[in-house]
């Protein structure tokens, strides 16, 4: 499979294959962190370590149940166009996409598994949905996990549990997180107060590109911070409590929003829709504050539930590198935008306009 | 262990050692007696390791740099941990334990793991100690010219290591 092939496929995140995608949940996905026991971390093993790690995890990879299909791209292969590909579609990390030799990328089919060899770690594994899957989730990494160790010996103290190159991640190896669009508290300004609310619970929140990115789009990534002292099934209990929390928040701020602002939410939702169906130019941040709105108007009833699909998939092919992918080559960012708006307003011809019946007031 | 430490500042041996937290960081000192007690290191007011490494050493490398802590298996010097947050392999938890279970204590919500085991893992850990074991003391009764123990040992390591080997191995 070439990076062409992915991005024609019907992958989980830019493709509602199980009918599963909903309001306010964009993704949830639960990784693990796990290193071999014979060999330095990846930052301090030489490049014939490396390369030895790297062909070990692969060939036990490949062996996996539901891995056999998968597809391995060694990243000295790849462009860094294809790169920042990858890192837009969420498989692989930023650590990754700058690193240069010996690491590697094992992609399922639908691209719900991905296993990064020689990042931080010498394995990451990450299962991902389009919804909020927690169980799911962590029953299929757990299987992938186990039929891994069976074959491999991974680096592991009956006190301090699996080791990994940061201290941050040791224990269980486990991030579990929901990417979550939240437009009503922000717009109402209570994001604040969610956000230290969520600290305070040992959790972490992110932009949508993880560490240091903003939140563009309202969206959020929110995820477990502590990873010993706790076991998987309890840390993920945990965090999903405050996800239902947070997630009843939003809907409540949403109707507060249709109550107090009914004809400035109205406005923004069909400024929204004109600006995407008919611009020459747009920015990847005017991209995403936009399309977050029409999610929020799928959501409201303003557009068909399928448009939740369409939105979600543009989240990720608006994208710089995806964008630059269409015309070949790493393009100017002024051509971009252009090659942007053309890919949106093809799009939006599919979209019938706005029904703002439901949003009337009663 | 076994390995003198010299004095920070003036080379003689060092008998004080010293570890702080300061700002979330652990600076760690060895100073002889002399040195110790002219900082003033014994008075427990007001001492602050920070304070003594910034003047001792205005314009030197970083405080940590002194203590000489590294790991054997990898290499990894406790200063290499503090600028980069990572630890070099596996067998760091061991060589850094002192440093790092306090930063545990403050970054997790416990220090012991509860969750999954690798289970295959440590059935191979526990054999190949077992097998370790064996041949130590198959040794010991071979120095011992006490050949019936030695013949005993190793028709056990071979049992052990044909265990080993029928239980999936790491490749």
């Amino acid at each position: 499979m070439t990076i062409k092939d992915l991005l024609e496929s019907k992958a989980e995140l830019t493709h509602d294959r199980r009918d599963s995608n909903g309001p306010v949940v964009l993704s949830s996905r639960i990784r693990l962190a796990r290193n071999l026991a014979s060999y330095p971390f990846p930052a301090r093993a030489n490049p014939a370590q490396r390369r030895e790690i790297l062909s070990t995890c692969l060939t036990t990879l490949k062996e996996v149940t539901g891995l056999k299909t998968a597809s391995i791209f060694k990243n000295e292969k790849l462009s860094d166009l294809d790169k920042k590909i990858l890192f837009e579609r969420h498989l692989i990390s930023r650590d990754l996409m700058q690193s240069v030799n010996g690491s590697g990328i094992l992609i399922s089919r639908d691209q719900s598994v991905v296993v990064m060899v020689n990042e931080e770690d010498h394995l990451r594994l990450q299962v991902l949905r389009n919804s909020f899957q927690f169980k799911n989730l962590w029953r299929n990494i757990d299987r992938i996990d186990t039929a891994i160790e069976e074959q491999l010996h991974y680096a592991f103290s009956p006190k301090l549990g699996y080791l990994t190159a940061c201290p941050t991640n040791l224990g269980t190896g486990m991030r579990a997180s929901v990417m979550m669009h939240l437009p009503a508290l922000i717009t109402l300004k209570q994001m604040d107060k969610v956000l230290r609310a969520v600290g305070q619970l040992g959790l972490a929140v992110r932009g949508l590109f993880g560490e240091g990115s903003d939140a563009s789009g309202s969206i959020f990534q929110i995820s477990n911070q502590t990873t010993l002292g706790e076991a998987e099934t309890e840390i993920i209990k945990r965090l999903s409590s405050v996800l239902d929390t947070i997630y009843e928040y939003e809907i409540n701020a949403r109707e507060k929003l249709l109550e107090s602002e009914p004809i400035k939410l109205r406005d923004k939702i069909g400024r929204a829709y004109g600006v995407l169906s008919h611009a020459g130019v747009l920015t990847s941040a005017e991209t995403m504050n936009l399309l977050s709105l029409i999610r929020l108007g799928v959501d409201l009833g303003t557009f068909p539930a399928g448009t939740r699909e369409m939105v979600d998939r543009l989240f990720i092919e608006a994208q710089p590198g995806h964008v630059s992918y269409l015309g070949q080559k790493e393009l100017e960012s002024e051509y971009r935008d252009r090659l942007r708006a053309h890919l949106i307003r093809d799009y939006f011809k599919t979209i019938p306009d706005p029904d703002f019946h439901s949003m009337e007031p009663k | 262990m076994g390995k003198v430490l010299k004095c920070d500042l003036c080379e003689q041996p060092a008998t004080v050692h010293l570890t702080q937290i300061v700002n979330n960081k652990i600076h760690k000192v060895d100073l002889c007696e002399k040195c110790a007690q002219e900082k003033g290191v014994t008075d427990p007011n007001g001492f602050s390791l920070a304070d003594l490494l910034m003047k001792g050493n205005p314009s030197g490398p970083s405080p940590v740099a002194s203590s000489g802590v590294s790991c054997p298996t990898c290499g990894c010097a406790e200063k290499d941990f503090q600028s980069t947050g990572r630890l070099g392999c596996p067998d760091c938890y061991e060589t850094f334990a002192e440093i790092l279970y306090p930063l545990l204590r403050k970054m997790h919500k416990g220090t012991h793991h509860t969750g999954k085991v690798p289970v295959r893992a440590l059935a191979r850990k526990t054999l190949m100690e077992k097998i370790q074991m064996a041949e130590d003391q198959l040794q010991k009764a071979i120095a011992d010219e006490e050949y019936e123990k030695a013949a005993k040992f190793r028709d056990q390591i071979k049992e052990l290591k044909d265990e080993f080997s029928t239980a999936p191995s790491p490749s």
